[in-house]
């Protein structure tokens, strides 16, 4: 296990500590727009992961998972921003 | 002399340095998610925080793989992380004005709600209520009837 792959582990696993608080602003958010934003955060967390993980396998074909997932979550947030502006009248 | 440079050692060392900033910009962000006192100041600090460690993350991984499909992508990545996040984050906090989420009590709103006042939006923020007012104030004209 050289440096690199210390690195790698330390990052992942503050990847990791980075999904569980932003989990918990998840569950105890007092409105509907902070989850939305912690769901923001899930999505950029998870992309890090992805990108690290591909660093760790030399595997290149989850670099296309990235792409798609930062466009999913773009729509999905304005998406729960457009729900939000219909539902409360 | 140049042939007994490890390239792949270079490679590596520049690709940990800037995972290591990336995550630690990731996991301020984290933290001031869980810390900060109002939900526009925490909007603010993840949508800079994030925007620039995803960048970090991904442009280490770019370097380490040293090929041109492979930066492509990831730079395809970065320029629409660039882009996208900014407009997320001002429309949920466009929405979020409009549907009267507390402010910290000591943020200074004076210049917002002058802004407000001004553009006659402080009563008729939301499209769908000011159409329902719209038809209110039909129903109650006394031409109608």
């Amino acid at each position: 296990m050289n440096l690199f792959q210390v690195t790698l582990t330390i990052a992942m696993v503050a990847l990791s500590l980075c999904l569980v608080l932003t989990a918990v602003r998840f569950a105890i958010g007092p409105t509907l727009p902070d989850r939305i934003t912690a769901f923001d955060l899930f999505v950029a967390n998870v992309i890090g992961m992805i990108a690290i993980y591909t660093e760790f396998t030399g595997n290149e074909d989850f670099i296309d998972v990235a792409m798609i997932l930062s466009l999913f979550g773009f729509l999905g947030s304005i998406s729960f921003a457009y729900y939000i502006m219909r539902i409360t009248k | 002399m140049l042939e007994n440079i490890d390239w792949l050692l270079i490679r590596e060392i520049i690709s940990c340095v800037l995972i290591l900033t990336g995550v630690l910009f990731m996991l301020i962000s984290t933290l001031g998610l869980l810390r900060l006192p109002d939900f526009y100041i925490r909007m603010s600090a993840i949508t800079k925080g994030t925007t620039l460690g995803l960048g970090l993350i991904l442009s280490g991984m770019g370097i380490y793989f040293n090929q041109p499909d492979i930066l492509l992508k990831v730079l395809a990545i970065i320029v629409f992380s660039f882009i996208t996040a900014p407009v997320a984050a001002h429309v949920v906090g466009r929405t979020a004005v409009q549907n009267k989420i507390p402010f910290w009590d000591r943020t200074k709103t004076k210049e917002l709600n002058e802004y407000l006042e001004q553009e006659n939006l402080g009563e008729h923020v939301n499209r769908d209520k000011y159409i329902e007012d719209l038809k209110k104030k039909k129903k109650n004209a006394p031409g109608n009837q």
